[in-house]
């Protein structure tokens, strides 16, 4: 197949997927509501102390948008795999790794960007200082889209199995951890006024590693659980 | 001169055989009849004469390459209609035509005509979730019609189709067949067209 | 081929019978002894008095848990490349051994931890990469429990598992990272302390008891596995027809 085909084949998944997600807005406003309730409850759990809510705040913010990211995975592939679009789309002439990048990509767009978008509220709820709004943004940014790859190989794993929710979140969660330990240590290190570029670097290089190595492993799931 | 064939496949669900020892050579303008029982392995077969699961045992070939060799290639000659309709229900008909056009190299302005020769016109523009089953397995067969493909793999096809659409069907797949092309397929009914030869095949377990 | 002819799982059903009692009768007299040196013989480490002792167990089983997590992988991936039957169970089998070190591993740590550090969890880098390892184990098994059809069980798993082996020391590395930002470094940290000759030798033993104890549940368990996988064959039906006279 021509370059220009497989362009064409791209750009229209990417398309479909954000029409299909907009007109189910409530699926993309859900996992943005969820991250905000989670963010609410902690000063609930732990007392409205401004300090204690201010060292806390970078990882309850993480743990908060680890969470909503895995409630949102199963839009990426559950309904497709219901309706038979998901069979249709690995019988096209096109490389599915490439094709699944696509559909990942625009995961990201309609839940990982407005969850880095809305993070500075959730930040001013919990007495975050201003100045390290820009690094928390910053970290959301290059952490998010990694948390959309790695879930997407879980996501796939786990298409159309009984009780997929809860054992997509015990495949994933763990996995998250390093994007966890370098998002939030890069806010908390930024907030004591140390040097925080080692921990952007990190997060950078997990995702260029995730974005080669991802959507490949979670084609070659998805054809196993097509089988 | 394209030849679609099989030796001595052999498939298995879960661990149960299903079918087994299958083997059958198809070429240019024939088709190929598949009959058996609920239960018999018939979308099991189809679903592995597509490349989606692997035989157990034995081999697919199209023109002496097997399927799974030939990949991308292989994909590129093939349509399949499966038991689910591969039709969004958020997308309107018309997008759903175009989507399938753009990821298999079709021609949009096939579209329209696709469309119509379904008899789905009227309703191009309402989300699919709102049209009727055998309205829905109509768009579904309409993606055959938008891109050019050599061979066929129909599950059901008519399952959920009024008479009138059924005689639809019939007369795309002579056309179809009269071009040299190939079809695998089920069905429990008769399946009226002019076929060059028409192969049959029972699935028994 | 040897290798073609044992990978059959009909083969290697019967040689796996034959290896288990000789595994089996190792295991025990290496266990007993390291344990015997390692518990009563050799000296008493001058800074951590008698507790050092756990670390017999603790650090056997610390290693076998990483090691045992790679075995399962690079079974998956020989039984995702060339569908080898017995590749996949072996991967199966591996999990639970693998998950049951990873927990010998916690709370052998965690006993050690009450007198060195006066309570019995710390954020210890390596408890904290055991616990995630513990729960990548747990996983495998999930995914692997809650898909019925055997092979795509195993070639799924296999996916995870081999995610989960790149995964593993990225995590580690990250672990180790947010320890050292979090903790006073006068912490001392959980592990094998200077090692004495006379302790490298039942610890030696330990290492390799630990080693066979895990050749030896893994081959019970695959032997189980392959009767139940390949019920319907007629090998399966002659050896337990023979049996059951």
């Amino acid at each position: 197949m021509t370059s220009s085909s497989l362009f064409v084949a791209v750009r229209c998944v990417f398309v479909r997927d954000v029409t299909v997600a907009l007109r189910r807005s409530t699926d993309v406003l859900t996992p943005l509501v969820f991250f905000i309730i989670v963010g609410s409850l902690f000063p609930l759990g732990v007392g409205p102390e401004p300090n204690l809510l201010s060292t806390m705040a970078p990882g309850v913010i993480w743990v908060a948008a680890l969470l909503a990211t895995m409630l949102s995975l199963s839009r990426l592939f559950a309904n497709d795999y219901a309706d038979g679009t998901l069979e249709q789309l690995t019988l096209t002439p096109h490389p599915l790794t490439t094709l699944v990048l696509a559909k990942i990509m625009a995961h990201w767009l309609l839940t990982g960007l407005p969850l880095v978008l809305i993070s500075p509220l959730l930040a001013l709820q919990l007495n975050f200082q201003y100045e390290n709004m820009g690094i928390l943004v910053a970290s959301l940014l290059l952490g998010t889209p990694v948390l959309s790859l790695i879930g997407s190989v879980g996501a796939a794993l786990t298409l159309g199995l009984r009780g997929g929710g809860v054992l997509l979140s015990l495949l994933v969660l763990p996995l998250y951890t390093p994007v966890l330990i370098f998002g939030a240590g890069a806010v908390s290190t930024h907030a004591l006024g140390m040097d925080v570029e080692a921990h952007l670097s990190l997060l950078a290089a997990l995702l260029v590693l995730s974005v080669i190595f991802t959507p490949w492993v979670t084609a070659i799931a998805l054809r196993i659980s097509l089988d | 001169m394209n030849r679609f064939e099989t030796s001595k496949v052999e498939c298995v669900r879960g661990d149960r055989p299903l079918v087994s020892g299958l083997s059958f050579s198809l070429q240019h303008g024939e088709l190929l009849h598949i009959v058996g029982r609920n239960g018999s392995g018939k979308t099991t077969l189809l679903r592995t004469l597509c490349g989606l699961s692997r035989p157990n045992a034995g081999q697919i070939r199209w023109n002496s390459t097997d399927i799974h060799v030939l990949g991308d290639d292989y994909r590129a000659l093939l349509a399949y209609v499966g038991h689910a309709n591969g039709v969004q229900g958020d997308l309107t008909a018309a997008e759903n035509l175009h989507v399938a056009t753009r990821l298999n190299n079709g021609t949009d302005t096939l579209v329209k005509g696709a469309l119509e020769r379904m008899g789905l016109t009227r309703f191009a523009h309402l989300p699919t979730k709102v049209l009727s089953q055998g309205q829905r397995r109509r768009l579904a067969l309409a993606r055959l019609l938008v891109s050019k493909k050599n061979l066929w793999i129909l599950d059901e096809p008519f399952a959920g189709l009024d008479a009138d659409s059924v005689a639809v069907m019939e007369d795309i797949l002579t056309d179809y067949l009269t071009r040299g092309c190939m079809v695998v397929v089920t069905s429990h009914q008769k399946i009226a067209c002019g076929a060059k030869a028409t192969q049959h095949i029972t699935l028994d377990s | 081929m040897i290798y073609k002819k044992y990978a059959s799982p009909k083969n290697f059903y019967p040689l796996a019978g034959r290896l288990i009692p000789w595994l089996g009768v190792l295991t025990v007299l290496l266990l007993a002894v390291g344990l015997y040196w390692g518990l009563f013989v050799a000296p008493t480490d001058y800074q951590q008095g008698e507790s050092y002792r756990i670390i017999f167990l603790h650090v056997p089983s610390a290693w076998m848990s990483m090691f045992v997590y790679v075995i399962m992988a690079a079974a998956g991936a020989l039984g995702l490349t060339w569908k080898t039957k017995l590749a996949e169970v072996l991967a199966s089998a591996c999990a639970p051994i693998g998950a049951s070190f990873t927990l010998v591993t916690l709370v052998t740590g965690s006993i050690w931890g009450k007198p060195m550090w006066g309570t019995w969890w710390v954020w210890d880098a390596r408890l904290t990469s055991e616990l995630i390892l513990l729960f990548l184990y747990i996983g495998f098994m999930a995914l692997e429990a809650s898909i019925e059809e055997p092979r795509r069980a195993a070639r799924a798993a296999a996916v995870l598992a081999l995610v989960g082996v790149v995964n593993i020391p990225i995590i580690h590395f990250s672990v180790e990272w947010w320890n050292t930002l979090h903790q006073p470094a006068s912490v001392s940290k959980l592990g094998a302390p200077s090692i004495h000759p006379s302790m490298l030798v039942p610890l030696l033993m330990m290492f390799i008891g630990f080693k066979l104890y895990f050749a030896t549940v893994v081959l019970m368990r695959m032997r189980y596995a392959i009767l139940e996988r390949e019920k319907h064959t007629r090998w399966v039906a002659e050896v337990v027809g023979t049996k059951a006279q």
